[in-house]
């Protein structure tokens, strides 16, 4: 859920985009994280982890803990806390280490 | 390769004083930042600082921080780099940037690490599931980006962080359950407390979480009471039920530069665990190699902004810059960290520079 109004901040969100989250739609602005835009649509598990296959989620938001990484348009271990959206991203749950060969198919 | 005169680490309080400081003594400074914004967690500090007028008491972080920014952006000196992560600290000086996605390396005669602190983990059952926070990814998420992280949340920890945040979460709509502290007593200041108290908030001391419910998402919390030794007591544990668990149990340095530089290091629980050793000046015992803020000890805000003045003062008065001010201005920046340290609240801090400052 987004906060529309605060006692104190004013939120001057960017122009509303469309990301792909496990193939379904979601709404999300420009300016603003894909852990945050998740969180608003009410994604909370983010990622699988790679030994014991538990459901990780946002932990620290600031690019230090690796406990957010997903699948972000074919590319795994991506911080999702601190890459901002854009318009048509795919992400992904990512289930264990990701592949790490998207570099090679790419070209 | 780029050589610099002054590099500056980090643009959060700190490193935005240290440029803004050198520069004004006309050097020449270069801010990195890896983030895409300056400001560091300035920006979700929704509360107005404490301290004295020097230190900007009575206005929120937030306002600080775009105050020194557009200090900052004005001076023809002064060159910011944002999405500029500094990567590593080779032998012969230079600093490696991933800048932007490019490969850089930078050469700078003196430089300032700001690069501040994460947070602390602490050890229950379930603590990597999802809607187990750190206190600072709350504030990040509803303050900067205006998403409400959860509907109840349970916070542990009940310093200054802790207690901040908690008022924060009260003030975004979310209901906050119960705030935690091992402790005996409250760690923060009372004014924060007294307000969330009057909210109706329980702040239990001498509790701990013992465990996180939930299956893919937090719907609960095992809390249980402590005895004088931190022990858990048997039989006092009670089911809260919360969708977020917020740790705001301390921070640590981010210190990897210095150890990187090969810099004397001190292990000082006070001031947050490992810190580099240095002098009165902000200096490491690398010449040239400058520290300021959290990552020289866990302290206030406002005490990383005098921190990081007397860093760029020191700086750029070793290159040559400054005049005859120089030593005036040093005595009275490091009169305001000694005023900010006084009292019962800077026991912690001043305990922990005895330590660092002796031998």
């Amino acid at each position: 859920m987004r906060l529309e109004e605060h006692p104190i901040l004013k939120f001057n969100r960017g122009k509303q985009v469309t990301i792909y989250f496990d193939g379904q739609p979601v709404e999300a602005f420009e300016g603003e994280t894909v852990a945050a835009a998740l969180h608003a649509a009410g994604v909370y598990h983010l990622s699988d982890s790679h030994e014991h296959h538990r459901p990780r989620g946002l932990f620290c938001a600031i690019g230090q803990c690796s406990s957010c990484m997903m699948v972000v348009d074919g590319r795994p271990n991506v911080k999702t806390c601190i890459t901002k959206v854009r318009d048509g991203m795919t992400v992904e749950t990512q289930k264990g280490k990701g592949d790490l060969g998207w570099n090679a198919k790419k070209s | 390769m780029e050589r610099k005169e002054i590099v500056v680490v980090g643009g959060g309080p700190a490193g935005l004083c240290a440029a803004l400081q050198a520069a004004r003594m006309g050097a020449q400074v270069t801010l990195l930042e890896g983030d895409d914004r300056l400001g560091g967690q300035l920006v979700k500090q929704t509360h107005m600082f404490f301290g004295s007028q020097k230190q900007h008491a009575g206005t929120r972080g937030v306002d600080i921080s775009t105050m020194l920014v557009k200090e900052l952006e004005q001076m023809p000196n002064v060159e910011i780099r944002t999405n500029a992560m500094v990567l590593g600290r080779y032998e012969d000086g230079a600093l490696t940037v991933d800048d932007n996605d490019q490969f850089k390396v930078i050469y700078p005669k003196k430089a300032v690490f700001a690069t501040g602190a994460s947070e602390k983990m602490l050890m229950f059952a379930n603590n990597d599931m999802p809607g187990v926070y750190g206190a600072g990814a709350v504030q990040t998420l509803m303050n900067v980006y205006g998403v409400k992280p959860a509907d109840r949340v349970l916070m542990v920890g009940a310093g200054n962080i802790g207690l901040i945040v908690s008022y924060q979460l009260m003030q975004a709509g979310v209901q906050v359950a119960a705030i935690l502290d091992a402790g005996p007593r409250i760690g923060g200041y009372l004014v924060h407390a007294a307000k969330i108290r009057r909210a109706g908030v329980p702040i239990l001391t001498r509790h701990s979480i013992k465990e996180a419910v939930g299956t893919d998402r937090v719907t609960g919390a095992v809390i249980v009471q402590l005895d004088e030794k931190w022990q858990a007591i048997p039989g006092t544990e009670q089911t809260i039920a919360c969708d977020a668990i917020c740790l705001a149990v301390g921070l640590s340095p981010f210190a990897d530069l210095f150890w990187q530089a090969g810099c004397d290091m001190k292990f000082i629980p006070e001031l947050g665990g490992h810190v580099p050793a240095r002098g009165q000046d902000m200096q490491t015992s690398v010449e040239g190699i400058y520290v300021a803020g959290d990552v020289g000890g866990i302290e206030e805000a406002s005490s990383a902004m005098v921190e990081g003045y007397l860093a760029g003062l020191n700086a750029a008065s070793a290159l040559g810059y400054g005049g005859e001010t120089v030593q005036t201005q040093r005595t009275e920046l490091e009169t305001q960290l000694n005023d900010l340290r006084s009292g019962p609240v800077g026991e912690k801090i001043r305990a922990g520079l005895a330590k660092l400052y002796a031998e």
